[in-house]
């Protein structure tokens, strides 16, 4: 359905798409994750024919986007980073023009108002609101209204749930798998459990390069290696450090901070397939010091990067030096619900991890 | 393209442009029109009316072309239009459509009332230098048009976008004037010809001069041209 080919974006002299190709099936859901930056609103941008490629070829549904665009663009709704709304207009209005806009021929009153049942925003659609005066979540709903209008084979998702509520993620994320039985989509994001949750494809793009295209399951897998916990115990914290430290699979152990009555929270690493939770409460239940939470922590995007690149650098013959060191690991990462953010998020989080991710 | 056109014209009803252009484009030329004819006395001529209505166009113009592409690029809806199975042409095409049809949809407007006057109260006006001049007028306005979108296509703030046309105006009536003081003769030449106002020449004497209609429809479309190839080198870029 989708075929990109050896694809270069360049501004000036910064690479922002390197050399990307793959191709997505029919009826396939497939998710860009990468940190931002990473290009894949270029890449996106590219292949709904907002943009040029430098080189290369993208074409939807067998037709080149750059050679038949009026053709190709019939075959896909887009929704940008930014939606793209008029927001004088009311969304009985926009959806109209928007219907016009591609030249649509199916039953326009009944095609607008089932489009609008499924993101849920037809009370809105029928009480003629402005879409200046809709919440921003609202207008993300208006925004993805607009790219299922015509009903169009590809639906392309620039970071459909950013700025959303949590309830709202879960509603949309429901809305793109159903809309994936039907239709090809192919959605961005920096989140990884969100293309877990959704996607059966992802495809990894770093510094414009694809790094990674792989089922979900076997993503899954391949971040299943490390084991995180956060352990809340009681008792001084150096007595508590060499206690962890004396259990043998404890790789490392260090304070998260957060004091709470005479509690501290530890970050806890174990070597990889060894399940240290039974031994660690038997040893502090024995030093008596009460464990009194234990929370598994999500593998993130930044320990896929790290593993992806190192398994990349084992592959190849050993390179001289200036390859990028990875030993530098984040002090701890804060779990956000839902989700685990690279990139700014981490707080306090040493900066050369970033940096090096980066290179 | 129909779809963008009756956007654009829904958008000039949903914001205040459209009735400030509105009215006071009527109240100017309804009062440059009363100054310069009926209360010039001698005769029933028209024509000072219409060399001095030209100059509100400097300010007017502008106020319909300025939104036209910048709000689009500000607000990111043109990754819509864009995207969209349109050619740019007929996305540039449409917006000059719409500009012009305000602008001569008022000026039809405006006109109506004043030529009824004039049949009214003076004497056996010339309806073929009313024709021909009232054409004139429509061709200047929309090579106004056409470049007040040019200019808006450069520029995502629409203060600059009004600002930038209303110096090109401004330039293109003004070397028209300039040309009775330069000396050198192949330059007076040159100026002459680039110069809108001192074209208009023609239609003030009746005459539908098929040369200078083609000036004014090629100034259209090289003015759309450009900003076909500004959208186009924005994407490359």
């Amino acid at each position: 359905m989708i075929q990109i080919q050896n694809l270069v974006k360049r501004f000036g002299s910064k690479y922002a798409v390197d050399d990307i190709s793959f191709f997505i099936d029919e009826g396939e859901i497939v998710g860009f994750l990468g940190p931002n930056g990473a290009g894949k609103s270029t890449t996106m941008n590219i292949i709904t024919g907002y943009m040029s490629s430098t080189s290369g070829t993208a074409s939807i549904g067998g037709i080149d986007i750059l050679e038949n665009p009026t053709e190709a663009k019939r075959l896909i709704g887009y929704l940008p980073e930014q939606p793209p709304l008029y927001t004088d207009m009311t969304v009985k209005e926009y959806l109209n023009f928007v219907y016009e806009l591609k030249g649509c021929k199916l039953n326009r009153k009944k095609h607008l108002e089932e489009i609008c049942e499924v993101v849920k925003i037809s009370d809105d659609y029928k009480k003629g609101r402005i879409i200046k005066n809709l919440s921003k979540g609202y207008k993300q709903r208006v925004g993805i209204a607009q790219a299922l209008v015509g009903n169009p084979r590809v639906i392309i998702l620039d970071e459909p749930t950013v700025g959303l509520d949590p309830k709202e993620i879960i509603e949309i994320r429901n809305l793109i798998r159903t809309l994936g039985e039907t239709h090809t989509v192919i959605l961005s994001t920096h989140i990884l459990s969100e293309v877990q949750a959704v996607c059966d494809r992802i495809l990894i793009i770093n510094s414009g390069k694809l790094i990674a295209d792989e089922k979900t399951e076997n993503i899954s897998k391949m971040i299943e290696g490390s084991r995180r916990l956060n352990a809340r115990i009681c008792g001084p914290q150096r007595d508590v450090l060499r206690v962890l430290r004396s259990i043998g699979e404890i790789t490392t152990a260090e304070v998260f901070g957060d004091r709470e009555g005479d509690s501290f929270v530890y970050a806890i690493e174990s070597s990889a397939g060894v399940d240290i939770r039974k031994p660690l409460f038997y040893t502090l239940a024995k030093n008596n010091m009460p464990l009194i939470g234990l929370e598994q922590q999500g593998t993130n995007l930044e320990d896929i990067f790290i593993s992806l690149v190192d398994k990349k650098q084992s592959d190849k013959p050993k390179k001289a030096s200036g390859a990028p060191q990875f030993d530098v690991k984040p002090a701890y990462d804060i779990k956000l619900p839902e989700s685990a953010d690279i990139g700014s998020d981490a707080d306090g989080a040493p900066e050369t991890t970033e940096e090096d991710n980066n290179k | 393209m129909t779809a963008i056109y009756k956007r654009e014209m829904l958008s000039y009803f949903t914001s205040p442009i459209g009735y400030v252009f509105i009215a006071v484009f009527l109240a100017l030329n309804a009062f440059i029109f009363s100054l310069f004819t009926l209360m010039a006395g001698e005769d029933s001529s028209v024509g000072s009316y219409f060399m001095m209505v030209m100059f509100i166009f400097i300010i007017l113009v502008p106020l319909l072309t300025m939104k036209s592409f910048s709000e689009e690029r500000r607000m990111r809806t043109e990754q819509l239009l864009l995207t969209s199975p349109v050619s740019l042409f007929g996305m540039v095409f449409a917006k000059f459509l719409a500009a012009f049809t305000m602008f001569g949809g008022t000026f039809i407007f405006g006109s109506i009332f004043n030529f009824a006057t004039l049949y009214k109260y003076c004497e056996e006006p010339n309806t073929a230098v009313l024709i021909s001049d009232s054409v004139g007028i429509l061709l200047i306005g929309a090579a106004f048009v056409a470049i007040g979108l040019f200019v808006s296509s450069l520029t995502e703030n629409q203060l600059v976008a009004a600002v930038g046309t209303m110096g090109i105006l401004i330039f293109l009536l003004m070397i028209g004037m300039l040309t009775q003081y330069i000396d050198s003769y192949i330059f007076r030449t040159i100026l002459n010809w680039i110069s809108i106002y001192s074209r208009f020449g023609n239609f003030s004497y009746g005459i539908l001069d098929p040369a200078t209609m083609v000036y004014y429809f090629s100034i259209c479309f090289v003015f759309m041209f450009l900003t076909v190839r500004i959208y186009e080198k924005r994407r490359w870029s």
